[in-house]
C-alpha cells in the first residue's frame, strides 16, 4: 500500500460584527444583498478600512497554532476575473502573510503527531453565486448575492504532513475545537463558516486537489475515495494527473474538474489602498493575554481530574459545555461526578431536543445543587435521575423537586449519626444492658433513631451507624 | 522593453477582452512604449534603499469592529444589468459538473 501525503487548506469565516474592510454586518441568513455597501460592490471611489477585531482574531488563531507572527505584514491584490468579485481582485495576503511556521498536535487512535502549519493569512470572502436557479424564461442563469463579499476570512494552510483520512478528520476536529474555544468563528461547515480544500498524493507523486468540501464526513470520504482511485491508477501503470477534482456528495466519489487552459496568473501586487501592518511584540502580548484555555490543555486538566479521555474530549472540545462544566465545578468541586451527569442525563436531553446547553432550563448552579444532594446522600443517585428529569422538564430547582415529591430519603451519614447519638444519650440504661449482652436491644436503638428521622433515614446506613456508635461506647 | 503579441493577447484574455488583430497590435505597441518609459526607473541606483510598496508614512490604520447600516437592496441593485428577486442576474457561469 502506498503512503498518502495530505495537506489541508482551510478557510474560516470570522464572526466579527462587521466585514473585513467595511461596516456592513456579517450575519448568516440575512436577505440577499441586504448587507452590502459601495465597498462590497466596488463602486468607484470606495476604499477599504481594516477591521481591528478581525486582525486580532487572526492573531489569536495564529498564536493558538504556535505560529510565528511576523513583525511586518501587508495585503496584496489577487487579480482574477469572476462575477463573485466585483473589484476584479480579492484583497488577500501573498508573500508577507502575518504568520508562518506553526503546528497542531493531532491525535488519532494510532498516533499523536505534530502537523505543521505553513501559514495563516487574512483575506476577504467573495460573493455567493447560485447557478441555474432561474424561475423566469431564461433557462440557465447565475444569481449573485454580495452579502458574503468582504466577510473576514482566514486561510490556514497545513504542511503535507497528514498521512491518512482519519488523521485529516482529526486535524479538522482539533482545529474547529480551537476556533470555537477562541470564540472567533462558529466553525459551522454547513453554513460555510469552515471550508476545506485537500491536496493528496501517493508516495510523494503527482497530487490532486479536491476543492470546497463542506463537511468533516465528506473530507474523510473524499480522501478515502481518492486514495483508492490513485492506488488503482498506479497499479495499472497509469499516471495521476495534476488537477482540481470535485467531491460528489450523492455518490461519494471525486470527479475531474475542467482542466485549465492556461496557468493561473493572479498578478499579485501590494494593495495600494491599505497601509502595512507593523506588529509589535506588545500588540501580540495583549492578544496572547486574552487567550482562553485551549482544548488540549483543557482535556489534560479534565483527564487529571479523573475523567476518561473520551469524556474529557467531549467536554473540552465544546466550549459551551466546557464553560458549563467549569462553572459547576466552581461550586461543586467533583469533576468526575459532574461529567457523569453532564454526559448522560443532560446530554440525553440536549440530543432529544436538538439544542445547546445554553437553551435548556438548567444552570450550572442548579446542577451543582442536585449533585450536592446526591453527594451528601440526601437522595440516591437513582432518585437523582428522576429529579434531574423533572428539573429539565420544568426548570424547577433540585431542592424544590425533592421537597414537592418528598423524595428525600436521608442518606447523609452525619445527619443520621446525630439521631443515633441522641437516641443513645437518652437511653443510658438500655445501652448498659446491651453492653452486658442483651443483643436484642440493637433493634430498639434502630427503631428509636428511625423515629427521630421521621422515617426518612436510609435503613442500611442507620444500621451501620448504630453499630458503629455502640462499639464506640 | 519588448512586448510580444502573445503577451498582449494574454493580458487581454485575463481581462476577458477581445480585440481585432489590428487593435491588438496598437495596444501591444502602446504597452511596449509605456513599459520602456517606466523602465527608466530601474536605471536608478537603489543600493541600500529597502524595498517599499507605499509612500505614506503610515502603518496600522484600522477601524473598530462596529456594524453600520448597509445600502437598501434597491440601491444595491440600481446598477444591476438584470435582477431576479433581490439578486443580481448574470449570464450563466457553469460549475463543472
Amino acid at each position: 500500500m502506498r503512503s498518502p501525503t495530505i495537506g489541508l487548506e482551510v478557510h474560516v469565516q470570522l464572526n466579527t460584527a462587521s466585514k473585513m474592510f467595511c461596516g456592513c454586518s456579517v450575519e448568516f441568513g440575512a436577505g440577499p444583498n441586504s448587507r452590502v455597501c459601495p465597498v462590497c460592490l466596488a463602486l468607484p471611489g470606495a476604499l477599504p478600512v481594516l477591521n481591528r477585531r478581525a486582525v486580532e482574531s487572526a492573531f489569536a488563531v495564529a498564536l493558538a497554532l504556535h505560529c510565528q507572527i511576523q513583525p511586518f505584514s501587508q495585503f496584496h491584490r489577487k487579480n482574477y476575473f469572476y462575477p463573485d468579485l466585483p473589484k476584479g481582485y480579492q484583497i488577500s495576503q501573498y508573500d508577507v502573510p502575518f504568520s508562518r511556521n506553526g503546528y497542531l498536535m493531532v491525535e488519532t487512535e494510532q498516533s499523536h503527531r505534530r502537523i505543521g502549519i505553513i501559514r495563516v493569512h487574512m483575506e476577504e470572502d467573495t460573493a455567493k453565486m447560485m447557478h441555474g436557479r432561474s424561475i423566469t424564461e431564461h433557462a440557465v442563469t447565475s444569481l449573485v448575492d454580495f452579502n458574503r463579499s468582504g466577510v473576514p476570512l482566514l486561510e490556514i494552510v497545513s504542511a503535507p504532513d497528514i498521512t491518512s483520512a482519519e488523521e485529516a478528520s482529526a486535524y479538522l476536529t482539533e482545529l474547529r475545537a480551537i476556533l470555537r474555544t477562541l470564540g472567533i468563528s462558529s466553525g459551522n461547515m454547513e453554513e460555510g463558516a469552515l471550508r476545506c480544500d485537500v491536496n493528496i498524493s501517493l508516495d510523494a507523486g503527482t497530487r490532486a486537489e479536491i476543492k470546497n468540501i463542506n463537511s468533516f464526513r465528506f473530507v474523510r470520504k473524499a480522501l478515502e475515495y481518492e486514495i483508492e482511485r490513485q492506488n488503482a491508477l498506479l497499479d495499472r501503470g497509469e499516471p495521476v494527473v495534476q488537477e482540481t477534482r470535485h467531491f460528489k456528495e450523492s455518490s461519494g466519489i471525486t470527479v475531474s474538474g475542467r482542466t485549465k487552459e492556461e496557468a493561473e496568473d493572479y498578478r499579485y501586487f501590494p494593495e495600494p489602498d491599505l497601509v502595512p501592518l507593523e506588529i509589535t511584540p506588545e500588540w501580540i502580548d495583549t492578544v496572547r493575554q486574552r487567550l482562553p484555555e485551549l482544548p488540549e490543555e483543557r482535556r489534560r486538566r479534565l483527564h487529571e481530574m479523573g475523567l476518561f479521555p473520551a469524556e474529557a474530549a467531549t467536554i473540552a472540545n465544546a466550549p459551551e459545555l466546557a464553560r458549563f462544566f467549569d462553572r459547576t465545578l466552581s461550586v461543586f468541586p467533583h469533576g468526575k461526578e459532574i461529567a457523569n451527569w453532564l454526559l448522560s442525563e443532560v446530554s440525553k436531553t440536549l440530543n432529544a431536543r436538538n439544542c445547546t446547553i445554553d437553551e435548556i432550563p438548567l444552570r450550572p448552579e442548579g446542577l451543582a445543587e442536585l449533585l450536592q444532594l446526591v453527594h451528601r446522600g440526601t437522595i440516591s443517585s437513582k432518585i437523582g435521575k428522576t429529579v434531574i428529569a423533572e428539573m429539565l422538564a420544568t426548570g424547577k430547582s433540585a431542592g424544590e423537586v425533592v421537597h414537592e415529591k418528598a423524595l428525600g430519603q436521608i442518606l447523609d451519614p452525619e445527619t443520621i449519626r446525630g439521631w443515633v447519638q441522641e437516641t443513645l444519650a437518652q437511653n443510658p440504661k438500655e445501652q448498659e444492658a446491651y453492653r452486658l449482652g442483651k443483643d436484642a436491644l440493637f433493634g430498639f436503638f434502630v427503631g428509636q433513631a428511625m423515629k427521630r428521622s421521621g422515617g426518612k433515614a436510609n435503613p442500611e446506613l442507620l444500621n451501620r451507624i448504630v453499630k458503629e456508635e455502640l462499639e464506640k461506647q | 522593453m519588448k512586448v510580444t503579441t502573445e503577451d498582449a493577447l494574454h493580458i487581454a484574455q485575463l481581462a476577458r477582452l477581445r480585440f481585432s488583430p489590428e487593435e491588438l497590435e496598437v495596444l501591444r505597441r502602446q504597452m511596449e512604449s509605456l513599459l520602456s518609459h517606466f523602465s527608466q526607473v530601474s536605471e536608478l541606483d537603489t543600493t541600500g534603499i529597502p524595498p517599499t510598496s507605499g509612500v505614506l508614512p503610515l502603518v496600522n490604520v484600522m477601524r473598530e469592529d462596529i456594524a453600520r447600516p448597509s445600502l437598501t437592496v434597491e440601491d444595491v441593485l440600481r446598477n444591476a444589468p438584470d435582477r431576479e428577486g433581490d439578486c443580481f442576474r448574470i449570464p450563466a457561469i457553469l460549475e463543472e459538473e
